[in-house]
Order: structure tokens, then C-alpha cells, then sequence
């Protein structure tokens, strides 16, 4: 067993059918003539623009984090809440599950995501390897689908409707940044992060 | 269309986790997944190299299973307990649902909907038909089962949006005696069901939609 000439062979995921690697034009996509899925995804962004795009989502995750999402008004008294709060609150009421749930979709994993990407950008900037590049990589691929943000925000967005049936509602700061994360997330989802293991060569570890 | 090579007929293996294409003795039971001891390491990121996802249809099985029994609670329990000073109000799924149809937002009663009954549904159906079709080596609708898989992966996660609405709601609605919001059991089991679908729909293997008896397709 070895390396069969990585750069030039490629395997469909979905399907397991074998390509020769042609490289790929701006904006082009690469799709497997059996079913049809994305093979691979050529990306106009560089490092640069990726480690730019990661440092303000991690800024707007701050704020949307620190700042209330929305606030009730009652006769005069005003409850607001942040994502911590919902977290806390969850805990307190015995839906401890539901508490871990938000918690690690809404807050760790995205901000591990952001860490570890920041992170592997910034030594990929300079052509090099971070430390734990390898298993740094392989944690990325498996936190995959549980970051849940895009989902949050239109819950929010429910929940404002419901409870605007009985009190005054005041959408807060923190659900615009909310909104303008779910932006930034969804053009890095749309970013093939296998690329760096060819971008950034092994011997410069 | 018989002209496209597959990586198991070459001796290839695609690394799960990193994509890294590496050569491997073809009917090794190394790579079948269902050996223990010394697996092959994909030389580039260290995973373990499989041909296909482990046990894949038992997994599969079980996890949908699962789902399902979770989403019978799930449904009947209420999820949601809103109380004001005269009375106290449970919510299940269906009726936070109609509420919200009620309330004056039928584009939102849509969208709450669909993620919290269409989409699990669909998921129990769609997983259902890939497993018994896949299993029978089925050679029917081969490219659209490919693509209702994919389907599912892309989809699956946003049922969470019922669950984050209660949290929400529990965290914001706190004006004492007068009015307040508790989650009910419900919401827990929603939250599960969601998990487990999602698990399930990872540990499908799709390449067995291709795998059938005869692989001329």
C-alpha cells in the first residue's frame, strides 16, 4: 500500500467511481458523471481572504454572543436574554439535554470550528504547517454538520412572532450579528477545506 | 456508461476523513471494515481506511429505529408550557404549530412545519427506501436515491428549529407569577430525534446504492 499519485487521481465520495484530476477554472465545478455529486469546488477566496472572513466571524461571534438577541417588554418590566442565558436557562428548567445540545451547536463548536480554521490559515499564510495541522484537519472534518447558527437564527425569528401575541417585542443587537454570522458561515460552508492538504505541502511541517 | 472505473475494481481507497486516494490489495479483510486489530492508516491524516462505512445497514437500522421510537414521545408530549396569571397552556408540536397558523403568520406555521413533521418524516421514509433498496441491490432510480440521500444530509439539522424556539421563549418569558414559559418533556425527545437522524444519515454509506449485483449500470 502506498500513495497512488494523490495530486492526480480523485474518488467520487458518494459513489466510489475514479477520476483523473483536471485542474479547475474559476467558479468551475467538478461533478461526477454517476450520481452527480460535487467532486470538487474551484474557490476564487485565497488564504488571505479566508483568514479575513474567519477574524470578522469571529468578532460578529462575540458580539452575538455577548449582546441580548431579543428583548420582552410587560407592563413597564423588560426581560431580555443571550445565548448564555438560554443555556442556563434550559439547565434550570431539567432540559439539561436540550441545554447541552444549544450549547455545544450554537457555541462550542462554532467557536472551535473558527478557532481551529483561524489557527491553520494563519501558518498556512506563511506556506507552513500549523502545529497539529493533521489532527486538527481530521477534528474539522468530524465536527462537520453540528454547528447549527443558520438554524438559530430563523428560531429567533420565531420566537420573536410568537411572543409578540402577548408582549412587546424589541429585536436586540445581538440577532442582527446573528444574522450577519449566519452570512460569513455559509460562504466558509461553501469553502472546500480539503484544499489545504495540497495547498500547504507536508515537507514544510 | 460502463466506462467509469470504480476505486474497489482498481485497488483504490478514498480516505474518509481527508480524501487522500490510496492504493490497497483489492479483497483484503482489513478494509472491510469489520475486522478489529491492525487496520490500515491513511498515510496522509492517520484515519482508519475503510472500503465502506463499518456495518453500515445495522448501524443504519438501529439508529433509525431509535429516531422513530423518540419521535412517538416526541410528538404526543407536550413541549412547552406557557403560563400567565389565569391559565396554563401545554404545547405539543402540532398545536404550537397551528397557533402560529392562528396568530396570523401562515408563512412561518409553513416553515416550523416543515422542519419539525415534514423534514423528520421524510428522513424515516427516504433512509427506509435507501436501506431495503440498497439491500436488495436494486437498480431502480439509481441517480435520483444518490441524490435523495444527499438530500437528507443537507436538510436534516434544521428540525432543531422547534427546539431553539422553547429554549428561546424559556429564557426570555421570566415575568415572575404573571406570565412564564417551561420546556416539557417533549422538546427533549425532539431534540434526540433529531440527533439520532442525523447519525443515521451519517452512517449510511451511499456507495452502496452503486454496490447492487450488477454493477454495470
Amino acid at each position: 500500500m502506498g500513495t497512488a499519485s494523490p495530486t492526480t487521481l480523485l474518488i467520487c465520495e458518494h459513489c466510489d467511481t475514479v477520476y483523473r484530476r483536471r485542474p479547475l477554472g474559476r467558479g468551475e465545478v467538478a461533478t461526477c458523471a454517476r450520481c452527480q455529486a460535487e467532486l470538487e469546488r474551484h474557490h476564487g477566496l485565497g488564504v488571505n481572504a479566508l483568514l479575513a472572513l474567519i477574524l470578522t466571524a469571529l468578532i460578529v461571534f462575540v458580539q452575538a454572543n455577548m449582546w441580548p438577541i431579543v428583548t420582552l417588554g410587560l407592563s413597564g418590566q423588560l426581560s431580555g436574554t443571550t445565548l448564555w442565558g438560554v443555556i442556563i436557562a434550559m439547565w434550570r428548567e431539567q432540559a439539561q439535554v436540550v441545554s447541552v445540545l444549544v450549547a455545544a451547536t450554537l457555541f462550542f463548536f462554532p467557536l472551535m470550528k473558527m478557532a481551529m480554521l483561524g489557527w491553520l490559515l494563519w501558518f498556512a499564510r506563511a506556506g507552513r504547517r500549523a502545529p497539529g495541522f493533521v489532527r486538527l484537519m481530521v477534528a474539522l472534518h468530524y465536527l462537520g454538520p453540528w454547528t447549527m447558527s443558520e438554524v438559530f437564527v430563523l428560531g429567533a425569528l420565531v420566537a420573536i412572532v410568537k411572543a409578540h401575541a402577548y408582549f412587546d417585542v424589541i429585536p436586540a443587537p445581538g440577532i442582527y450579528a446573528y444574522a450577519a454570522l449566519t452570512l460569513l458561515i455559509t460562504i466558509l460552508a461553501g469553502v472546500d477545506l480539503r484544499q489545504l492538504w495540497d495547498d500547504v505541502p507536508e515537507r514544510a511541517a | 456508461m460502463s466506462a467509469l472505473p470504480r476505486a474497489a475494481e482498481l485497488g483504490l481507497i478514498a480516505c474518509a476523513v481527508c480524501g487522500q486516494v490510496c492504493r490497497a490489495v483489492p479483497g483484503d479483510p482489513r478494509l472491510d471494515g469489520d475486522s478489529v486489530g491492525d487496520a490500515m492508516a491513511c498515510p496522509r491524516c492517520g484515519s482508519t481506511l475503510r472500503r465502506r462505512k463499518p456495518q453500515s445497514y445495522a448501524r443504519t437500522w438501529a439508529l433509525l429505529i431509535a429516531a422513530f421510537i423518540m419521535y412517538i414521545p416526541a410528538n404526543v408530549l407536550p413541549i412547552m408550557r406557557t403560563a400567565s396569571l389565569n391559565d396554563i397552556d401545554d404545547n405539543t408540536i402540532i398545536s404550537g404549530v397551528v397557533e402560529l397558523w392562528v396568530k396570523g403568520s401562515p408563512d412561518l406555521a409553513i416553515i416550523v412545519f416543515t422542519a419539525s413533521i415534514v423534514v423528520p418524516m421524510l428522513k424515516f421514509l427516504a433512509l427506509g427506501t435507501l436501506l431495503v433498496s440498497s439491500w436488495r441491490g436494486s437498480g431502480w432510480a439509481r441517480v435520483q436515491r444518490a441524490k435523495l440521500y444527499r438530500l437528507v444530509e443537507l436538510i436534516g439539522y434544521w428540525s432543531m428549529l422547534d427546539v431553539f424556539v422553547v429554549a428561546l421563549l424559556t429564557a426570555l418569558v421570566r415575568f415572575s407569577v404573571l406570565s412564564l414559559v417551561e420546556p416539557l418533556p417533549g422538546v427533549i425527545f425532539f431534540g434526540l430525534t433529531v440527533v439520532l437522524t442525523m447519525l443515521a444519515a451519517m452512517s449510511f454509506d451511499p456507495r452502496l446504492i452503486w454496490d447492487g449485483k450488477d454493477t454495470d449500470d
